[in-house]
């Protein structure tokens, strides 16, 4: 028998649940966060026009680089503001 | 006959009185055992037995060795030593046969009478290069603290690796403590001591955690401070590893190494230096991208998201040809005393060849420099990065002409400043391109800042290699050097 070490972090990053899908969109506040890749935004304004129609309010947000993590305070924010958010992914 | 009860990590004091070590398998100690059973009867002495507990014979004044514990403890190099033991230690010692002096040392006389004068002894077990590995561990007190993983002995172990999901497509070396543990002798730096956090999993990194993987990649123990700097470089926030990781382009981590350590464990600078067949090279790259691969959880398909990857992104480190640049290194252009070892961390693509094989003054061959990184990355990129690595054929270009490091970057940003209409959306036909506020400028095809310059390379050949960037400082990967510590 052999026996080697583990070379691993031996734990699994802290996993989150989700927050319920809400039943309907009307009166929550949508966060749509755009992480700075060109054309985001096209793709973010349409968004918006259709969550408004639906009776949600639109907070934009974005990020300071596509290249980076989202600043924790800004994650923090849109948790603390937003009841679902979007992120776009965009080229 | 006698038996230690069980292994431990203590040191067992010896028996007092004259003490012989031997083993069975030693001509010399077969031949000496007529004259063991004598000392044992005209002076008491006892004889320790490291492999055969029935040898010299079954009897109350031999001990046997099982696990070699009184043999390492006591430093026992050769068989037969005789030793003289007070209060559990030994005083004085004396190694192989010669009949004067086992008398001198025993003042027992006719000792052997029938024997040679003299034969030297044999190697003592407990230095058997097949087993002091597994003696160090277990004498060690080892303090590892890693999650032991057993595998099975019908198992492969080889494949029992691949199948924990621990390697990056290539065999990796089983990480046992042995192994580990003797390479933990390449650094200073306690096992347990936290070296970084590593991206995407922002897991604490400790020295043992890496010399785990730097086990798996095949390094060597003194490669492991050059892993360990490298290590702590790609998980500065500067150098952004997640986002290097998380990146659709083709990017992975570049090692440079700087200083007296490179030819000390015999890093290559020269022919090939990018490529195949030097074991330092091969194996502290791949050593890094193990550690974000295993400890941060970075993974192809995961957090790794490149479209197309590269063959670097199995691990790229060479070294700088410092001793034959005109130039001051890489690393003395970025603040590092010559006599310092550092690795550099840069972020970029694959390579590509620039080839010139006619110019024969430096301003031509930077003019043709410059023509050919204008294509780097994309001919509408600008205000990109790029590493060159100047081969030495090259750079007698410039050592000729007595340009300095300075003078080359000056002359070959003068050349790279384009026009900002070539560079526009829509521009030659081609959508790609800067938004259309820039037109009517000039714009430089690299930031300030953005060339950095290697010298290495085969001696003949006039060919230089040039990589591709990643989005540039500050928003995507700074540039980073950090000292080694032995």
């Amino acid at each position: 028998m052999t026996t080697v070490l583990d070379p691993t972090s031996e734990s699994h990053p802290e996993q989150r649940g989700l927050v319920p899908r809400p039943k309907s969109l009307d009166g929550l506040t949508i966060g749509l966060l755009d992480i700075s890749k060109p054309r985001g935004d096209v793709f973010l304004n349409r968004i918006e026009e259709k969550l408004t129609g639906l009776g949600a309010s639109v907070t934009r947000y974005i990020k300071p680089t596509f290249a980076k993590p989202a600043p924790v305070d800004l994650r923090h924010e849109i948790a603390a503001s937003c009841d679902a958010v979007i992120e776009a992914l965009a080229d | 006959m006698q038996t230690m009860a069980e292994s431990n990590t203590a040191k067992p004091p010896l028996p007092n009185g004259l003490v012989a070590i031997v083993k069975e398998d030693c001509p010399t100690c077969v031949l000496v055992a007529p004259v063991l059973a004598d000392l044992a009867d005209r002076a008491s002495m006892t004889t320790i037995t490291q492999d055969n507990a029935a040898f010299p014979q079954v009897a109350d004044w031999v001990v046997h060795d099982h696990d070699l514990a009184y043999s390492w403890f006591h430093d026992i190099d050769t068989v037969p030593t005789l030793l003289r033991v007070v209060d559990g230690e030994p005083t004085e010692r004396l190694e192989g046969w010669k009949r004067d002096d086992w008398e001198a040392f025993t003042g027992i006389d006719g000792l052997g009478v029938d024997l040679p004068d003299w034969r030297p002894g044999c190697g003592s077990l407990s230095v058997d290069p097949n087993r002091t590995d597994e003696i160090a561990v277990r004498f060690s007190g080892s303090t590892m603290s890693s999650r032991r993983v057993e595998i099975a002995a019908l198992e492969d172990e080889w494949e029992a690796l691949y199948d924990r999901d621990w390697s990056d497509g290539l065999p990796v070396v089983p990480p046992t403590e042995a192994r580990v543990l003797r390479m933990l002798e390449g650094t200073t730096r306690a096992p347990d001591e936290v070296v970084a956090v590593v991206p995407p999993d922002l897991a604490d990194v400790t020295v043992e955690k890496i010399a785990i993987n730097a086990v798996m990649a095949g390094c060597k123990p003194d490669n492991l401070p050059v892993v360990l700097a490298a290590v702590e470089a790609i998980c500065t926030d500067d150098f952004n590893m997640h986002g290097v990781l998380a990146t659709t382009m083709d990017v992975g981590p570049i090692i440079i190494v700087n200083g007296p350590i490179t030819s000390e464990i015999d890093m290559n600078s020269g022919g090939n230096v990018l490529g195949q067949g030097n074991r330092a090279n091969a194996t502290i790259g791949r050593a890094v991208q193990l550690v974000v691969r295993n400890v941060g959880g970075g993974k192809p398909g995961g957090v790794d998201r490149s479209a197309h990857g590269s063959p670097h992104k199995i691990g790229l480190a060479f070294a700088e040809d410092e001793a034959g640049s005109p130039w001051t290194s890489l690393a003395e252009s970025r603040g590092f005393d010559a006599d310092r070892s550092t690795v550099t961390v840069w972020c970029g693509g694959g390579p590509q060849v620039f080839v010139d094989q006619l110019s024969r003054t430096p301003e031509s061959l930077t003019k043709h420099f410059a023509n050919y990184l204008k294509t780097n990355l994309a001919p509408k990129m600008a205000m990109m990065e790029t590493l060159l690595v100047i081969g030495p054929e090259h750079m007698s270009r410039y050592r000729d002409a007595g340009w300095d490091r300075a003078r080359f970057l000056a002359e070959l940003d003068s050349h790279l400043q384009l026009d900002t209409d070539d560079l526009i959306r829509g521009a030659g036909g081609i959508d790609e391109g800067l938004p259309e506020a820039f037109a009517g400028n000039t714009i430089g095809k690299f930031w300030p800042g953005g060339i950095h310059v290697v010298h290495a390379g085969g001696a003949t050949g006039l060919f230089s290699m040039a990589f591709s960037g990643w989005v540039p400082p500050p928003k995507g990967s700074v540039c980073t050097t950090k000292e080694i510590i032995r």
